[in-house]
């Protein structure tokens, strides 16, 4: 230990071959990227309209980017641990050695939660909600950038663990005593914690945000129960977000507590208690599997009224069934942990409160097929993602009932069929989602179409993928395989293994369709320009805008009086008026804030993970001086005069005209 | 105290000089946050509720609480309430000179809350109490001084929004963070007196 560098030393570089390849690809793929910038003349660009952005569409695909670049960390983790299995069996130890495959299991499971699914939740919603209900930004823009780089700076600490030390080995629920200090006396734990810590302060922060908006900045006329669908299921999960979230921050302080100082919270000796830090840990992650499918329930709505061109049938039903899962999502924490040894009674209870939640599940399916019913469907990539979501996520949720049969839970709790499960809901239902999300909203931000058929060989290659790689799984759980193993010996599971990797690589080349897709769409963008606004003959008011749309939104905000408030203009030919004059707009100034407290952040994170201590009191000083600076500030808005906005707006409904 | 009256108050001024970050939604936005810190504190009491009794041989609350010295903080922070709302009263009325000496005041008193809490704090370690020793030790230090250290937050808090005062008199943005401030203040108090009465009274029969 030395005062200026704290536990770093050279012995924290990597030795092994695929961490110093992969490092290597890395560094080359920065180097292009950063060349290219460059090169480009994008330095000015990239920093006054993207890093320093408060604008909530700008830091959506900012959100969106960061969910794409940890999905390829994610799935890297993912396809090597199926290799690993594939080829680790009849006792042969494969190609990673136990401390490395631990580390991967374990970052598989934080990066693709915490830094893929919920930055692109979180990307989503950034960009839709506040166009949904009229507003010209969320409630707090600044707030709202800060809270974006404090993901970031999560995500960075993850990605500083592949080449500085190690991740944690504890698998991504870190359970004490094994994340204690007695048996993980390394850094994989305290990146763990110190990355989870920030973006979940970061979490907490934008729920808020989002709260105050759709209470306080709907637009005119518009009652809560006239909030598009989409609106809603995001509001629910930011209820669940500013519930959960906080339970997550006290654990995590608990057991850095633990960690750092010797506390005895969950430590075997002292009087410690490890089942309070599992029960803490599912009282947050419950209801997260949850702020991770709600979002994902409104899109289908969305994208299942949009394609038939009806209105979405049970709206008020798929409301509370919303609020009915997210309450539930709150009472059924134990059954994560049925065989921690509680009462029959105890266990019974939270048996039967996950089963009432396939209730209001289920009132949502037969919502979405009776908009379908005697609709014409028009069968675009997003409507794929949502049948193919339909059929894979009922299987997941019929599993899902099984297991919460305490008895049945005994037999399969921790076998692969418990992976299979959460994979099938997690994919099936979020991830499915939010590519359908995706591929709905990104002629309405990017201003041009994706390539259709590279979107359903996309679409064709992860659902086909999927099945290959996860219904063996449950085959595996049945012959008694257990998770997280690294080399198996038992010739009955072999060919499973070997299905499953073969699914794995099919769900590659759907990643790589998608990343293609982007590619081509990008190249031929000047033939699939969206030059209405409105591709799909939308319902909601985020169509009623340009694409991309304005920077400020709506040059004047719309008066709502129908739960589809944009057909209802279309309708009463309110939708496409020229004005005379508008009114000046107010606007928040862009700022450098957010960023310098994420790499203020970022520093202090890193230095308690070193017990570098010095540079974490500069870090965290650091930090909230910006912050108090920040708060100082008068010049923090400014006004878009009317001659600008009606020169934007008349463009763009010269463009409308055109067709 | 009428929260709702200053609220309403603070959006009203506020609304004319800053336009997009109204006062009213700021104070929304800050009565959400003391939500999620009111989760936070429940998690950490849950936690103390199912450690207390793990004394690990050592010693419980009944043998080192001392109960006077925990009277002598609690009315200290319970004044220093009371000094807030007169401070409040005052910015309302637009009296900034009332409003600092009123903010000086609950600083005093806060400071204090904090140094008896140190007193206390530093007297269970010297007799070989602290954290360390076990697990309810170590979830009543975290449960106690979690609460101070909300506390030491308000107080520099207190000191920036004392400036702030001091440069630009009473703003509707300074109104607003005094609305905020006045929140968080009286939320640190209804903690403690949970605290006060879980820890200190319940664990002292």
């Amino acid at each position: 230990m030395s005062a200026l560098l704290g536990k770093l030393s050279w012995d924290a570089l990597p030795y092994d071959p695929i961490v110093i390849t992969t490092l290597c690809v890395v560094a080359v793929a920065a180097f292009v990227v950063a060349f290219l910038v460059i090169k480009n003349n994008l330095l000015g660009v990239l920093w006054n309209d993207w890093l320093t952005s408060v604008d909530h569409k700008r830091l959506g695909v900012m959100y969106i980017v960061l969910a794409f670049v940890m999905l390829i960390r994610g799935f890297a983790d993912a396809i090597m641990m199926r290799l690993q299995l594939a080829l680790a069996t009849n006792g042969d130890p494969g190609y990673l050695p136990p401390s490395h495959y631990d580390q991967i299991f374990t970052a598989h499971g934080v990066i693709m939660i915490i830094f893929m699914a919920m930055p692109f939740m979180i990307g989503l919603m950034n960009i839709v909600v506040p166009l949904q209900i009229g507003a010209r930004d969320v409630a707090f823009p600044f707030l709202n950038n800060l809270s974006f780089w404090l993901a970031v700076s999560g995500a960075v600490l993850v990605n500083i663990s592949l080449g500085l030390g190690e991740f944690a080995m504890t698998g991504w629920v870190a359970y004490p005593p094994l994340s204690g200090l007695e048996y993980s006396p390394g850094v994989g734990v305290d990146y763990y914690i110190w990355a989870l810590q920030i973006s979940g302060i970061g979490t907490t922060l934008t729920a808020v945000n989002f709260l105050v908006t759709v209470f306080k900045m709907r637009a005119p006329g518009m009652k809560l129960m006239d909030m598009p669908i989409f609106t809603w299921t995001c509001t629910w999960a930011n209820i669940l977000i500013a519930a959960s979230f906080p339970i997550l921050t006290a654990v995590l302080a608990m057991l850095t507590l633990d960690r750092y100082l010797d506390f005895h919270f969950f430590t075997n000796d002292g009087g410690g208690n490890s089942m309070m830090y599992i029960n803490l840990f599912w009282a947050w992650g419950h209801p997260e599997v949850y702020i991770l499918v709600l979002p994902a329930f409104g899109i289908f709505s969305e994208i299942v009224s949009t394609f038939t061109g009806k209105r979405l049938f049970g709206y008020k039903s798929m409301v509370w069934a919303t609020a009915s899962i997210s309450i539930l999502g709150f009472i059924v924490w134990l059954h994560h942990f049925f065989t921690m040894g509680s009462s029959a009674n105890v266990n019974a209870f939270f048996g039967i409160m996950t089963m009432i939640i396939a209730v209001p599940t289920g009132v949502k399916l037969f919502n979405w097929l009776f908009t379908m019913y005697r609709g014409r469907l028009r069968v675009t990539v997003p409507v794929l993602w949502t049948l193919g979501f339909m059929v894979t996520f009922t299987i997941g949720g019929m599993t899902g009932v099984l297991l919460a049969v305490p008895g049945a839970d005994y037999v399969l709790h921790n076998s692969l069929f418990l992976i299979a499960h959460f994979h099938n809901t997690i994919i099936g239902g979020a991830v499915f989602g939010y590519l359908a999300g995706f591929a709905f909203w990104f002629p309405k931000v990017m201003g041009f179409h994706l390539n259709v058929k590279l979107g359903k060989a996309a679409f064709w290659c992860w659902l086909v993928g999927f099945f290959l790689a996860f219904m063996p799984l449950y085959v595996l759980g049945f012959l008694g395989m257990t998770r997280r193993l690294n080399h198996t010996d038992n010739p009955d599971w072999n060919i499973w293994l070997y299905i499953a990797v073969v699914g794995a690589f099919v769900i590659l080349a759907g990643i790589i369709c998608q990343f293609l897709q982007l590619y081509v769409s990008f190249r031929d963008r000047k033939q699939n320009l969206d030059t209405t606004g409105d591709p799909w003959n939308g319902h909601t008011l985020e169509w009623a805008t340009s694409s991309p749309p304005q920077f400020y939104n709506f040059a004047e905000l719309p008066v709502v009086s129908d739960i589809d408030a944009f057909t209802d203009m279309k309708e009463k030919g309110t939708a496409y008026v020229r004005k005379e004059s508008y009114a000046p707009i107010h606007m928040p100034r862009n700022t450098m804030a957010g960023i310098v407290i994420g790499g203020l952040i970022t520093a202090f994170g890193f230095a308690m993970i070193w017990h570098i201590w010095w540079l974490a009191i500069v870090g965290l000083v650091g930090s909230i001086v910006t912050f108090v600076v920040r708060a100082y500030t008068k010049d923090v808005d400014y006004y878009v005069q009317p001659d600008e906005v009606a020169r934007i707006e008349n463009a763009h409904l010269d463009n409308v005209a055109k067709g | 105290m009428s929260t709702t009256h200053m609220n309403t108050h603070g959006a009203h001024d506020a609304a004319h000089d800053e336009h997009h970050d109204t006062g009213g939604n700021t104070v929304f936005g800050f009565w959400l946050y003391l939500m999620t810190d009111c989760l936070l504190f429940a998690s950490v009491f849950a936690t103390y509720a199912v450690l207390f009794m793990n004394t690990a041989g050592g010693v419980s609350g009944k043998e080192i609480f001392e109960l006077e010295l925990i009277l002598a903080g609690t009315a200290a922070l319970l004044i220093s309430s009371i000094t807030f709302g007169f401070a409040m009263i005052c910015a309302h009325r637009k009296n900034r000179a009332g409003t600092l000496m009123w903010l000086v005041a609950t600083f005093i008193f806060g400071g204090i809350f904090i140094a008896l809490e140190l007193y206390e704090f530093n007297h269970l370690i010297h007799n070989g109490n602290g954290p360390q020793a076990s697990a309810f030790l170590s979830a009543f230090f975290s449960l106690v001084g979690l609460h101070g250290l909300h506390v030491t937050a308000g107080l520099i808090w207190m000191i920036i929004l004392f400036v702030e005062i001091v440069m630009t008199g009473l703003t509707g943005r300074a109104l607003t963070r005094l609305a905020c401030l006045s929140l968080f203040w009286h939320f640190l108090d209804i903690i403690w007196i949970c605290v006060f009465t879980v820890v200190y009274l319940m664990g002292a029969i």
